[in-house]
């Protein structure tokens, strides 16, 4: 089950952004962001806004098939809401769902329309999210000649019994596989997605996946704890005690072991969950939501921020494509930051870089609880020297707790 | 052709059924404005089915059988509380009869709290009427219950009167035989005058009511009063009887039962127990038996916002206008904050006052462990009361330093009140309340069979092991059954020590206790254990312990948190994720700060809860 949007103010049906918002665009990193709600199946874990094609039935308006259109439809009305200075996009992202169930026809159309009302700024970071069970040599070389340059791979774990406990079906034996393909393709970023403290995940078997992952030589790795999202079936058989919850010490030491492994093998943590081989290789699409950047999320329930203003698109496919056939913005509320709000965005946002956040923008009490947090060894000192919060590993590990801290 | 009686029963025996079946019967009060318990006025009376201040009210009964057939008479019924709390108004009523119907439920047999009034009864030298009430109940056993009445007051089985008040079975019969039986009063109408207080209630729109049974000569409208045990004068307002709205009258002679108002508007001004006398060639001597009522059990009381402490002083200040007994003065609390140290008679007067207090004027409360008041001599020679746990020499020897108002000094000994308890219960349970008595420091002092299958029980326990669980553990061990009872006889010396926890190395004064030294241990251990489950892991490690003086007797500890971070940080989490670190602040705010330690103040109303609720009656 997909998780609830959050409530906020109502969003004009054209989708007009206030003047405030608008100032500053193009002065500020500009990224697109496609929201593909579609799985084969539905994952235990997952509370993203995804569906199988049963779920979604055989409404016209959710199809597979239409989905781009519906989507391009929302491109055009984007244009006509940012104006004349929406500058070209720096960076794309397909993300899901399951972004490589769309056709290479689907993605070359989505993406000729965003050359057409954006264009794309030089070295643009194009990503698509793709599961290692359903892509295969030709389609990856497919999406690299459509433009795509940077692949993110959900491997989640090289071991078996923990990649059932998720419900993904693919066999660990295909990761180094798909990974030496996109290479073939001439993809320069490959990224891999892994997953720890899944019930019934050991020690040595995080590290038997973080292992298998880097010798398929990825210049990135996310790392996420396993959640447990209310609402999914993971969270049931949780509750019905068929599998134990996370614990934190767990996750804590297996988040400890992915950064020192990573660390060891040349891979260095840029955000709480992220480690890159070089900055270069580092997601530049992320780093946009990271640092108060303008993006423009199209699809069902995708969340879009522009100049202080996020908005979120309504859930449901056939909801979405009504909404976009009737020339309404598919947005379904928007909240606009006050100074504080923004302020406090930054806290919590910039803490979980590495290169951190600026002591300017505590208050004076922000800066005591950063020299406390410093002394309680969830700062780097060197850091605090230099004028800035930057987590130790420790830290990352408490950050929301820091982030409190720091905040009034 | 007066009489006087009052009603013994144990709480859910009926006695306010009988009460509304004679009101009814002597024509009072119509069937139309009948309404169930009829006397019982508070909301709290009449939900739980007790009684807790007594009435009284005066019944016009032409008898129907015997000697005085034909005759119309006057029966005062005084209504009394039906809670071991409150013996000593139970004593006042029962001083202000004659007569006692003693009413047992037919299908329970006698209760350890009737037995106790019953006592009192027979020391105040009552004639008492034995009664088996619900008759119709397909359970009931009339002939078991009357030979085990018989065989508790000493007359014969077929001398008990059966009734049904709720069918009004048998009703008329015990009219007549009150009738017959009780004793017209006797005094001397033409002495100076002298009325017992056996009640006294506040009316928001009279002040206090007070209600009388005037022994010798007369009162009257017309005159100053003045009450004895304090010379106060009052300008006499009205007097008048129940019947069974209070009723204007010139005057209300010897033997009666009536009220006075006096325009006073706080019950401490009429206390239970005292002498009424004409101000001017009014009596010399009081009545015997005039006790000012001590607080047994002492609390605190907090509100859980504390924004509400001040209505909680307002409360209490209402509250107290009607209840002499109810003392209390403010204190703070380092886990809990501000609130007010409060004198209960006992634990069900605890209950009563909690829950008019948040029932009446809708407060929120947490109440730390009820405790015992302790006397302390020291080496010295000094000597001091212990109402709350902080005011104990720390140690038992009292070597160690202290903290706070509690003095400095070796301690020679520490008294602690004890009471005489009685235990009913059927006798299949006799091992299992022993254990529990001998458990709690009892000391047997006899056992009696009541009938093949029932069993009264006398022990003496300290209070304190009383004010802790142990009617709920009397009614678990009894499968609901046993029914207890409770009077102070007096202290002893025991060997007593104060527990404090410490969080953090804080003591948190919400959580210390006085307990004896054999059960310090468990104590600790126990309380220990259940913060360690309620305390939310903080960044650093917390111990908790559990200390006597600077002697440490338990700790655990809450781990330091490792992991309090969000993993996912995609561009849709941020919004969601900035609401939680809104709706965390918010929660932060309701932390109490112990130390460096925050702390959810629903933990300390958690590990204050420890599942002794106090008794409810039954």
């Amino acid at each position: 089950m997909p998780s609830a949007l959050p409530e906020g103010d109502p969003a004009p049906r054209d989708g007009v952004l206030p003047e405030s918002a608008l100032s500053g665009l193009g002065s500020r990193r500009f990224g697109l962001y496609m929201h593909v709600p579609f799985c084969v199946v539905r994952c235990g874990y997952c509370d993203f806004n995804t569906y199988t094609a049963s779920e979604l039935g055989d409404d016209p308006g959710a199809s597979r098939t239409s989905y781009h259109r519906a989507v391009i439809h929302e491109l055009n009305l984007a244009r006509k809401v940012l104006g004349a200075d929406a500058p070209p996009a720096d960076t794309v992202f397909f993300g899901g769902g399951t972004p490589t169930l769309l056709t290479p026809e689907q993605f070359d159309a989505v993406l000729t329309v965003v050359r057409d009302e954006f264009g794309l700024a030089p070295d643009a970071e194009i990503t698509t999210e793709a599961n290692p069970d359903s892509i295969g040599a030709d389609s990856l070389r497919r999406l690299r000649d459509s433009g795509i340059t940077r692949i993110s791979f959900g491997m989640q774990s090289a071991v078996p019994h923990v990649l059932a406990t998720l419900d993904r079906t693919h066999d660990p034996e295909r990761v180094p596989r798909v990974m030496d393909w996109a290479r073939e393709a001439g993809f320069d970023h490959v990224s891999l997605d892994l997953i720890y403290g899944t019930p019934g995940e050991s020690m040595a078997d995080w590290r038997t996946s973080l292992d298998a992952a880097l010798d398929t030589r990825p210049d990135h790795i996310s790392a996420y704890s396993l959640i447990v999202e209310p609402g999914t079936a993971l969270a049931q058989r949780v509750r019905r005690g068929e599998l134990a919850a996370p614990d934190d010490d767990d996750l804590a030491d297996k988040y400890q072991l992915a950064d020192e492994v990573l660390g060891a093998r040349g891979l260095a943590w840029y955000e709480v969950s992220n480690w890159a081989r070089a900055p270069a290789a580092r997601c530049r699409h992320n780093e946009i939501y990271w640092t108060g950047g303008d993006w423009w999320g199209a699809g069902p329930g995708a969340h879009s921020h522009v100049g202080g203003v996020r908005w979120w698109n309504v859930k449901h496919p056939a909801a979405y494509a009504a909404r976009l056939a009737e020339d309404r913005s598919p947005a379904y509320a928007r909240e606009i930051l006050d100074d504080e709000v923004r302020r406090m965005e930054r806290v919590l946002l910039e803490l979980r870089l590495s290169d951190g956040l600026s002591l300017s923008v505590l208050d004076p009490a922000g800066v005591r609880a950063a020299a406390r947090q410093t002394e309680a060894g969830n700062l780097e000192p060197a850091a605090l020297d230099r004028g800035r919060a930057v987590l130790t590993c420790r830290g990352r590990l408490l950050a929301d707790a820091v982030v409190r801290d720091l905040l009034p | 052709m007066i009489r006087n009686f009052c009603i013994i029963a144990h709480i859910d025996h009926g006695k306010s059924t009988l009460a509304d079946r004679m009101l009814q019967l002597t024509g009072v009060v119509e069937g139309r404005q009948m309404r169930e318990q009829y006397l019982d006025r508070m909301d709290i009376e009449r939900e739980r089915g007790i009684t807790i201040k007594s009435q009284a009210v005066r019944l016009p009964w032409t008898a129907t059988a015997g000697e005085g057939a034909g005759q119309t008479y006057v029966l005062n019924m005084i209504d009394t509380p039906g809670h071991v709390d409150f013996t000593y108004e139970v004593s006042r009523s029962l001083a202000a009869c004659e007569g006692a119907v003693l009413v047992v439920d037919a299908a329970q047999g006698i209760e350890a709290q009737t037995l106790a009034n019953l006592y009192l009864a027979i020391d105040a030298d009552l004639h008492l009427i034995p009664v088996l009430n619900k008759i119709d109940l397909p359970g009931a056993q009339p002939e078991k219950y009357a030979a085990e009445l018989a065989h508790i007051i000493g007359c014969d089985a077929g001398d008990v009167i059966r009734v049904s008040a709720k069918t009004g079975e048998g009703v008329e019969h015990l009219l007549n035989e009150i009738v017959a039986q009780v004793s017209p009063p006797v005094g001397d109408a033409d002495a100076p005058s002298r009325a017992m207080i056996f009640d006294s209630i506040y009316d928001t729109y009279r002040g206090v009511v007070t209600y009388v049974r005037v022994i010798d000569g007369k009162l009257s409208h017309r005159e100053r009063i003045k009450m004895m045990s304090t010379g106060a004068v009052h300008e006499m307002l009205e007097v008048g009887v129940i019947a069974p709205e209070p009723t204007k009258a010139q005057e209300i002679g010897v033997g009666e039962v009536g009220y006075l108002i006096t325009g006073v508007k706080d019950v401490r001004q009429s206390r239970v127990g005292d002498t009424v006398t004409s101000s001017v060639n009014g009596a010399t001597h009081a009545l015997p038996g005039y006790r000012h009522p001590n607080p047994m059990v002492y609390a605190g009381l907090y509100p859980i916002d504390g924004d509400d402490y001040p209505a909680l002083r307002d409360a209490l200040d209402r509250l107290q206008l009607n209840d002499a007994a109810l003392m209390f003065e403010p204190e703070t609390s380092g886990a809990l904050g501000f609130g007010f140290r409060c004198g209960f008679l006992g634990l069900l007067h605890m209950e009563i006052v909690r829950e008019r207090l948040e029932r009446e004027f809708d407060l929120d409360l947490i109440s730390t462990s009820p405790n015992a008041v302790y006397r302390v001599e020291m080496e010295d020679g000094t000597e001091f009361e212990v109402t709350n746990p902080s005011e104990f020499p720390g140690g038992s020897g009292g070597s160690s330093p202290q903290k706070g108002t509690s003095p400095t000094g070796k301690v020679a000994a520490v008294y602690e009140p004890v009471v005489h308890a009685t235990i009913i219960s059927p006798s299949d349970y006799i091992g299992s309340i022993m254990e529990l008595c001998q458990g709690r420091r009892g000391s047997l002092l006899g056992m009696d069979y009541l009938s093949a299958e029932r069993v009264e029980l006398r022990y003496t326990v300290p209070l304190a092991e009383i004010v802790f669980d142990f009617f709920d553990q009397l009614k678990s061990r009894t499968k609901g059954y046993g029914s207890l009872d409770y009077e102070p006889t007096g202290e002893e010396p025991a060997d007593l020590v104060k527990v404090d926890i410490m969080l953090h190395g804080e003591t948190v004064d919400a959580f210390s206790a006085i307990v004896h030294r054999d059960s310090a241990y468990s104590y600790g251990v126990s309380l220990a254990r259940k913060l360690k489950e309620l305390i939310p892991r903080q960044q650093f490690e917390v111990p908790i312990q559990a200390a006597i003086g600077s002697r440490i007797i338990a700790r655990e500890t809450v781990r330091a948190m490792r992991k309090d971070v969000l993993a996912k940080c995609y561009g849709g989490d941020i919004t969601r994720k900035r609401k939680l670190l809104e709706r965390q602040k918010e929660g932060k705010k309701r932390m109490k700060t112990v130390g460096r330690v925050e702390v959810p103040q629903e933990a300390f109303i958690a590990a204050l809860s420890t599942g002794g609720t106090p008794e409810k009656g039954k």
